[in-house]
C-alpha cells in the first residue's frame, strides 16, 4: 500500500530540521535551480510545459503555459507571486509544504522568475498561520546568505529577491487579481479581466501567480527532467501531488501520491473510516467542489475523471463524512463560510449567500416551508456562472450537490431538526471540556434579526488540533 | 468645432437581439445595445466612469463571443464588442429574462423598500428597472439587513445604507473623476457599505455629483433631502453663473420656488458634472436682505419709493452729472444685461467710462483685453481643444478653485493619455497633485519671466496651450509676454475669467477702449456705424477704466456712478470704494442689500438669474442659454429693463430703443457685425524685476511677498444660505516654506499674521513646499482670519502670533 506513495515534495518532512537549507541541500535541493540557470529562460519554460505540470491551485491550469504567456517584449518589469493564501476548507498542503520544507518553494519561486524574467517574487502567505510565516521568512533569510537569492545567483549573473507579503486573513485574497489588489495594499477584490495578470498584474506590471505547490513542483522537474515526471500520473494529469485528507478517517494528513489514483486507494492510505461507520459523502477537492458519495469511490483522482464523475479535482483535499453527518448542518456551515467571506463587491454572491443561509438555518431547525428546497435551488441557479468571481461557483456547488445526493434530509428539515435526524454529538471524533462560550458580541453597525430558531443549547465539542511545533 | 469623424475601419459589427449594430473598436456591449434602443438594466454602469462589472444586472446572453462559440452569462457594462457577435438581451432570451430578474430580486432582499419616504422615488433605477426588470414579487420572506439611518459623509451628503446597492458609482467617481479618494467600501460581504475614514468626511468640490449618480436613494443632500417629490418639480435647462465655465444645468423648481440644480449633461462643457458651488450655491438671491422696491436715500436714509420716483430721482442725478459718469457693470451679469449697460454707457451718458472689471485690475489688463477681444481669427480654445492639447501650460489659474470643469477636463486628459500640465505658481496645490501638473515654482509677479524662459527653451511649441486667470492681470509683463508670443510665434492661449459673466461683458464692450462685437473705440468706421444703429453718436474720448473712476469719483471729478453686481471688498482698494460710493451720487442695480445700496442715493431692485433669460458667454467664447425658471419674480425687472425705463424716464429713449428686454437685446447684438474693425494694439509692458530685496523689518517681522488666490468656496455673497455647502470648505491655512517659517520661528500649526497696512489676516501655518520669502492665503477665505487688503504680487508683513 505504501508503494502508492511517491515522497517528493514530502521526502525530508520527516526529518530533523527539515525546513533548514542544509537539510534541503542534502537531499537535492537547489540542483534544479542550477541547472535552470545554465538553461535558456525559454528552455527552462519548455521543459516545464513538457512536464505537464498542471496548477495546484484548484483550477489546473498548465504552470509551463502560463509561464509562456509573460510578454517578453513589455518594457515593465515582471513579477512572480506565489499565492500561499491557502484557505479552502479542507485544503492543507500549501501551509505544511511551507512550514516542513519551505525551500522547495523559494527555489521554485527563483526558477519561475528566471524563466519569465522577473527579478522579484512576492510570497503571500496568509496571515493567519504565524508560526509558517517565520519559517518562509528563516529559509529566505537563508537563502540570502548562500547567494541563492540576491544579486548574481550561483554566479549565473541572474538577481533576484523574494518578498514574503503577509495576508490579512480573507478567503478571496486567494483569487489571483484580489491577492494582487492586497498587495498592492488595497482593499482584496476581484478585479475585472482583461487585462489579465499576465499582461497587468500586479503594478499593471506583468506577473505570474503561482500556486505554493505548483512552484514547489518545478524544481524536481529541473533536476529530474520533464520524462521523469510525466511518467507519473495520467496523460492528461502527469505527476504526484500532495493530497490532504480529513474528517471521519483513522489518519487524516498529507499524502503525497500520483494522480490519478482512485478515491478508495485514498481512503485506504488514510486508514478507512472510523470504525463502526460508514462512509457518507466525501468533497474531492475542498468544500468549493461539488460532493461526492461512496458510488464514487472509484473514480480515479484526475481533472478529466472527477470532472467527468460531476465534480472537481480542486485543491485535491478530500474531507470524509460517515454516516453520522447531517449534510444540511454541513452544508450551512459551509455556506456560512462562504457568506462571512464574500467580498461583496457582486450582487449575487452578496445576497445570495445571505439568502441561502437563512433558508439552511431554518432548514436545520426543521422550520423549513413546502418550497424552500426549490428556492434554493432556484437561487443557487441565480448566483451560478453569474458572479464576478468564482467564490459564489463554490458554495452553489456544495449546495446543489448536496440536494442531488440528499434530498430526503433536506426534506426533513420542514418538520425535524437536523440535531434531532443526526445528533451532532455522534459525528464528533474527540471530545474535551470546553468552557463556557465567551458573550457573543453583536456587531456595531449590522442589525441582523436573528435567525427563526436559534440552535439549542448544548456542550460544544472541538476536534484537537496540534501544530508540528513552530521552532523556526 | 467639429467632431473627427470615426473611419468605417474603426467600427465593429454586432448583432443584438437579432439586429446589426456598428459601434467604435473597444466599445462595450451596453453602449452598442443603447444605440439600438434596447433596455439593458444597470446601476454600477456608467458611460464616463471605469467598468466595475458589480451589480452584474446588465448580464446579457452571449451566444457567439465572435469566435464561434457562445460564452457564459456576461455583464453588457464590460463585455467588448467584437465583430459577429451575437448578444441576447431579456428582449429577445428567457435566459436573459432570467438572470436579470434574478438579480433585480437579490437587489431588493436587503432593500427597505421605503419608496413612499424616499426622494429618489419617482426618478429612481431601481425603481423603475424593479419594474421594467424584475420580478413581480419578492419571495424573501427573511430578516432584512439595517443599519442606523443616515450616516454623514459630510455636511452635505448623507448615506442611508440600508438604501444602498454597493454599484460603487460614487467611490469610484470620487476616485476616478474629482480625484478625491474619500469614499471606499467597508467591511465585507452582506456587510459591505460605503464610508468615508474615520475622522475623515467626504469634502470634496464636487461631491454633490455622487448624490446624483447614486441609483437609488442612498446618497441624499443636506440641502435637498426631503424637500420635495420629482413629480412637483418643473425643470428648466439654463446655465451656472457661478464661474465662467459655463456648466449646463437642470433647474428644478416647485411652485416657482428653486429646490435643486442638477448638472445637465454636455460633453463639449462638463460631461456630466458640475462643482457643488455650481449645484448648490442658489439661495443667496432668497434670503432676508431681498431688494423688492426702488430706495431712494432721504438725508442719510434709504426709504423704499414707487419705481417712477425712484426713475425720476435717477434720472435727474444722471442728468445733472452730464457725462461726468462711471458706469460699474460687475462680472457676473448675462451677456444681455452686459450689452445694456455697454450702450448706456456710451448712447444715453455718452462717454467711455465703463468697466465690467469688479477687482485688482491693470492697465495692461486692459489693454491686452482689447487687444484680444478686437483681434482677428482669434482662435478660440474650448474644452475639446484641451482634449487635444499635447502640453497644458497653467498661469495664474488654480482650475480645481477658479474654474473647476477645466480642472476635470484637464484631470481626465492627464489620466487617460498622460496629457502633461505645468502650473506656474507658488506651490503645487491640491489641484495640481490631482491633475499630475509639473511645478514651475515662481513668486507672484514674475510669472512673465518663467513663461519667457519657457517659450526661449522651446518649451511652448504647437499644441501647447497656455490658460490664464484672473489674477494675471496683477503680474507685471504677462499678458504682453503672451500677446507676443500668440501674435510672433503662434501661441495658443486662453483667458479665464472667474466670474461668468466676464466674457460675455468683454463682447459687449464693457471696457472703456471696447466697443461691442469685437470694435475698437479708435475704430472710426465701426462707431459710425454703431451711431447710426443706436441713434446716437459714440464718444471718441477714452473712458476711465475701475480703478480710475473710482479714484476720480473719489477726489470729485466724476459725479455719478451707476453700479451693477460690484463688491467693494473684491476690488484692489475698498477703502477708496466706499469713499467713491459715498461721494459721487450712486444708481445701484442690485438683488439684494449691499455695501453699494447703503451708500447709493437710488436702488433698483433686479431679477435674480432665474427670473430671467439670457447668455452667459464662457470662457471659450461659446453662448451658452439661461432659461426662465421663475416667471412670477417680486423684482421682474432684468437689468436691462431698468437701463431702458431709466433711458426713457431721462428722455432718451431713442438711445436704448429696442432694447426693453434680453430677448432684444440679444437681437440687437446679433445685429453686429462681429470684430470686422481694426484690431487694438496689444500690451508692451516689461516683466517685473525677478527678485526683490529682502527686508528684514526688525526680529519678528519680515517683508514678504503674498501668493494667494478665491478658493471655489470663499467668502464670497453668493455662498449665503448654502450653508451646508459652506461648511465643507476648506479650512484656511497660511502657507510658507520652512525657510520662510524658520525666518520668524514659526512651525506647522503655529499662528502667524500677515498685515498691510491697517488691514491682516491671521490664520495657522501650514509647512509647505514652496518658493522661500513666499507667504499663501486663501484670498477672502470663509473664515474669521480677518481680510488682507492686499493682492498676490504684493508686498506684505510677516510676524508670528495674532493680530496686534
Amino acid at each position: 500500500m505504501t508503494d502508492t506513495l511517491t515522497p517528493i515534495l514530502t521526502e525530508t518532512w520527516d526529518l530533523p530540521q527539515s525546513w533548514r537549507l542544509a537539510t534541503y541541500r542534502n537531499h537535492g535541493g537547489y540542483t534544479g535551480l542550477r541547472r535552470a540557470l545554465a538553461m535558456r529562460p525559454g528552455a527552462v519554460i519548455d521543459e516545464v510545459k513538457a512536464s505537464g505540470l498542471r496548477g495546484r491551485g484548484g483550477a489546473g491550469f498548465p504552470t509551463g503555459l502560463k509561464w509562456s504567456f509573460i510578454p517578453q517584449d513589455n518594457p515593465n518589469p515582471k513579477y512572480v507571486v506565489v499565492n500561499g493564501d491557502e484557505s479552502e476548507p479542507g485544503t492543507c498542503k500549501d501551509i505544511p509544504l511551507l512550514m516542513a520544507c519551505p525551500h522547495a518553494v523559494v527555489e521554485g519561486a527563483i526558477i519561475a522568475c528566471y524563466a519569465v524574467g522577473a527579478h522579484r517574487a512576492f510570497l503571500y502567505v496568509r496571515g493567519e498561520v504565524v508560526h509558517v510565516i517565520r519559517r518562509v521568512r528563516a529559509a529566505v533569510d537563508e537563502a540570502y546568505k548562500a547567494g541563492l537569492l540576491g544579486k548574481d545567483i550561483l554566479g549565473s549573473g541572474f538577481s533576484c529577491d523574494i518578498t514574503v507579503h503577509v495576508g490579512a486573513g480573507a478567503y478571496i485574497c486567494g483569487e489571483e487579481t484580489a491577492l494582487l489588489d492586497s498587495l498592492e495594499g488595497r482593499r482584496g477584490q476581484p478585479r475585472l479581466r482583461p487585462p489579465f495578470p499576465a499582461v497587468a498584474g500586479l503594478y499593471a506590471c506583468p506577473t505570474v501567480v503561482n500556486n505554493v505547490e505548483s512552484l514547489a513542483s518545478v524544481p524536481s522537474i529541473l533536476k529530474n527532467g520533464a520524462a521523469w515526471y510525466t511518467s507519473m500520473g495520467t496523460e492528461k494529469s502527469p505527476g504526484a501531488t500532495i493530497y490532504s485528507v480529513s474528517g471521519h478517517v483513522v489518519t487524516p494528513g498529507q499524502f503525497e501520491a500520483p494522480l490519478g489514483i482512485t478515491f478508495r486507494t485514498l481512503l485506504e492510505l488514510a486508514g478507512g473510516v472510523r470504525t463502526g461507520h460508514q462512509l457518507k459523502f466525501f468533497t474531492p477537492g475542498g468544500s468549493s467542489t461539488p460532493i461526492l458519495t461512496a458510488e464514487h469511490l472509484d473514480v480515479p483522482l484526475d481533472y478529466e475523471s472527477v470532472a467527468a464523475a460531476g465534480s472537481m479535482l480542486g485543491t485535491k483535499a478530500m474531507q470524509v463524512f460517515d454516516d453520522t453527518v447531517s449534510v444540511v448542518r454541513t452544508t450551512l456551515r459551509w455556506v456560512q463560510f462562504y457568506q462571512h467571506e464574500s467580498c461583496g463587491k457582486c450582487t449575487p454572491c452578496r445576497e445570495g449567500s445571505y439568502w441561502l443561509v437563512q433558508l439552511l438555518k431554518r432548514l436545520e431547525a426543521g422550520q423549513g416551508q413546502e418550497g424552500d428546497i426549490e428556492k434554493i435551488l432556484d437561487i443557487c441557479h441565480q448566483v451560478g456562472g453569474r458572479s464576478f468571481c468564482t467564490l459564489a461557483d463554490g458554495f452553489v456547488a456544495c449546495v446543489t450537490s448536496a440536494i442531488e445526493h440528499f434530498r430526503p434530509e433536506f426534506e426533513a428539515g420542514y418538520h425535524t431538526p437536523a440535531w434531532e435526524l443526526l445528533p451532532y454529538e455522534r459525528s464528533a471524533k474527540f471530545t474535551v471540556a470546553v468552557p463556557e462560550p465567551a458573550p457573543v458580541i453583536a456587531p456595531a453597525i449590522v442589525e441582523v434579526a436573528p435567525a427563526p430558531a436559534p440552535e439549542p443549547a448544548k456542550p460544544r465539542r472541538l476536534g484537537r488540533r496540534r501544530g508540528k511545533g513552530d521552532a523556526a | 468645432m467639429s467632431e473627427p469623424s470615426v473611419e468605417a475601419t474603426d467600427l465593429v459589427t454586432l448583432t443584438i437581439d437579432g439586429t446589426d449594430v456598428s459601434v467604435p473598436k473597444g466599445e462595450m456591449v451596453i453602449r452598442a445595445a443603447e444605440q439600438l434602443g434596447v433596455a439593458v438594466p444597470r446601476f454600477c454602469d456608467h458611460p464616463l466612469l471605469d467598468p466595475v462589472a458589480a451589480c452584474r444586472a446588465c448580464l446579457v446572453d452571449v451566444l457567439d463571443a465572435g469566435n464561434g462559440r457562445p460564452m457564459k452569462p456576461q455583464p453588457a457594462c464590460a463585455l467588448e464588442v467584437a465583430p459577429g457577435m451575437k448578444i441576447a438581451t431579456a428582449a429577445s432570451s428567457q435566459v436573459a429574462r432570467d438572470m436579470q430578474s434574478g438579480i433585480l430580486e437579490f437587489l431588493l432582499i436587503n432593500h427597505p423598500l421605503d419608496c413612499p419616504m424616499c426622494d429618489k422615488a419617482g426618478e429612481c433605477p431601481l425603481q423603475n428597472q424593479a419594474v421594467s426588470h424584475g420580478p413581480l414579487e419578492s419571495r424573501y420572506d427573511g430578516a432584512k439587513r439595517r443599519f442606523p439611518k443616515s450616516l454623514p459623509l459630510s455636511a452635505l451628503v448623507l448615506l442611508d445604507r440600508e438604501r444602498c446597492v454597493l454599484c460603487q458609482r460614487c467611490t469610484r467617481f470620487s476616485e476616478q473623476i474629482s480625484g478625491d479618494p474619500l469614499l471606499a467600501l467597508v467591511e465585507r460581504g452582506a456587510k459591505s457599505q460605503i464610508g468615508a475614514g474615520p475622522g475623515c468626511a467626504y469634502d470634496s468640490y464636487f461631491s454633490g455629483n455622487v448624490v446624483q449618480i447614486c441609483p437609488v436613494g442612498a446618497l441624499t443632500s443636506a440641502d435637498y433631502r426631503f424637500q420635495a417629490r420629482p413629480v412637483d418639480l418643473a425643470s428648466t435647462p439654463t446655465t451656472c453663473e457661478n464661474c465662467a465655465a459655463g456648466c449646463a444645468l437642470r433647474t428644478d423648481a416647485r411652485h416657482y420656488a428653486v429646490k435643486r440644480r442638477l448638472a445637465a449633461p454636455d460633453p463639449s462643457v462638463n460631461d456630466d458634472w458640475n462643482c457643488d458651488k455650481g449645484r448648490f450655491a442658489f439661495r443667496s438671491g432668497h434670503l432676508d436682505d431681498r431688494l423688492t422696491t426702488p430706495l431712494i436715500r432721504r438725508g442719510t436714509r434709504l426709504e423704499p419709493a414707487s419705481w417712477p420716483e425712484a426713475l425720476d430721482a435717477a434720472a435727474q442725478g444722471l442728468m445733472k452729472a452730464r457725462r461726468s459718469v462711471g458706469v460699474l457693470p460687475g462680472g457676473r451679469l448675462t451677456h444681455e444685461n452686459a450689452l445694456a449697460y455697454s450702450r448706456f454707457a456710451r448712447a444715453v451718458v455718452g462717454n467711455n467710462n465703463i468697466d465690467f472689471r469688479a477687482r485688482a485690475i491693470s492697465e495692461e489688463e486692459t489693454t491686452f483685453l482689447t487687444w484680444l477681444a478686437t483681434r482677428k481669427n482669434p482662435d478660440w480654445v474650448d474644452y475639446r481643444a484641451l482634449d487635444a492639447a499635447k502640453q497644458v501650460v497653467l498661469v495664474c489659474l488654480e482650475p480645481e478653485d477658479e474654474c473647476p470643469m477645466i480642472f476635470l477636463r484637464l484631470r481626465k486628459a492627464w489620466r487617460r493619455r498622460g496629457l502633461p500640465v505645468t502650473t506656474i505658481a507658488a506651490y503645487a496645490s491640491r489641484g495640481s497633485h490631482k491633475m499630475g501638473a509639473r511645478l514651475r515654482a515662481t513668486r507672484p509677479g514674475t510669472e512673465a519671466s518663467v513663461l519667457r524662459g519657457m517659450a526661449d527653451a522651446g518649451q511652448l511649441d504647437a499644441g501647447t496651450i497656455v490658460l490664464l486667470g484672473e489674477r494675471a492681470a496683477l503680474a507685471p509683463g504677462l499678458l504682453s509676454e503672451v500677446a507676443r508670443l500668440a501674435d510672433d510665434a503662434g501661441l495658443r492661449f486662453a483667458w479665464v475669467p472667474r466670474r461668468a459673466g466676464e466674457m460675455g461683458a468683454l463682447q459687449a464692450g464693457c471696457l472703456p477702449g471696447l466697443l461691442p462685437a469685437g470694435h475698437s473705440v479708435a475704430d472710426d468706421k465701426a462707431k459710425i456705424e454703431l451711431a447710426a444703429m443706436w441713434h446716437m453718436p459714440i464718444p471718441d474720448s477714452p473712458g476711465l477704466d475701475t480703478q480710475a473712476m473710482l479714484e476720480a469719483a473719489a477726489a470729485g471729478s466724476l459725479s455719478a456712478l451707476l453700479v451693477g453686481g460690484v463688491e467693494p471688498a473684491d476690488l484692489r482698494d475698498p477703502a477708496l470704494a466706499h469713499r467713491a460710493f459715498g461721494k459721487a451720487y450712486t444708481i445701484s442695480l442690485e438683488q439684494r442689500v449691499s455695501e453699494v445700496t447703503q451708500l447709493a442715493d437710488v436702488v433698483f431692485p433686479v431679477a435674480l438669474l432665474e427670473e430671467q433669460e439670457g447668455t452667459f458667454v464662457n470662457w471659450t467664447a461659446e453662448a451658452r442659454s439661461v432659461g426662465l425658471v421663475n416667471p412670477q419674480a417680486v423684482a421682474p425687472m432684468p437689468d436691462v429693463r431698468v437701463l431702458s425705463a431709466l433711458a426713457r424716464a431721462m428722455g432718451k429713449q431713442v438711445a436704448m430703443r429696442n432694447m426693453r428686454n434680453p430677448a432684444q437685446a440679444r437681437a440687437i447684438y446679433a445685429e453686429l457685425d462681429v470684430r470686422r474693425g481694426i484690431p487694438a494694439p496689444r500690451p508692451s509692458v516689461r516683466p517685473g524685476p525677478a527678485d526683490v530685496p529682502r527686508l528684514v523689518l526688525d526680529k519678528d517681522v519680515i517683508e514678504v511677498t503674498l501668493a494667494g488666490w478665491r478658493q471655489l468656496l470663499d467668502g464670497s455673497r453668493c455662498l449665503d444660505g448654502a450653508d451646508a455647502l459652506v461648511a465643507t470648505a476648506p479650512a484656511p491655512v497660511m502657507r510658507l516654506s520652512a525657510v520662510t517659517a524658520a525666518k520668524v520661528g514659526l512651525s506647522a500649526g503655529a499662528v502667524a499674521t500677515l498685515s498691510a497696512g491697517d488691514s491682516t489676516w491671521t490664520g495657522p501655518v501650514e509647512i509647505t513646499s514652496m518658493v522661500d520669502d513666499v507667504v499663501w492665503i486663501p484670498l477672502r477665505s470663509v473664515s474669521e482670519c480677518g481680510r488682507l487688503d492686499a493682492q498676490p504680487g504684493d508686498r506684505v508683513r510677516l510676524g508670528a502670533g495674532g493680530a496686534a
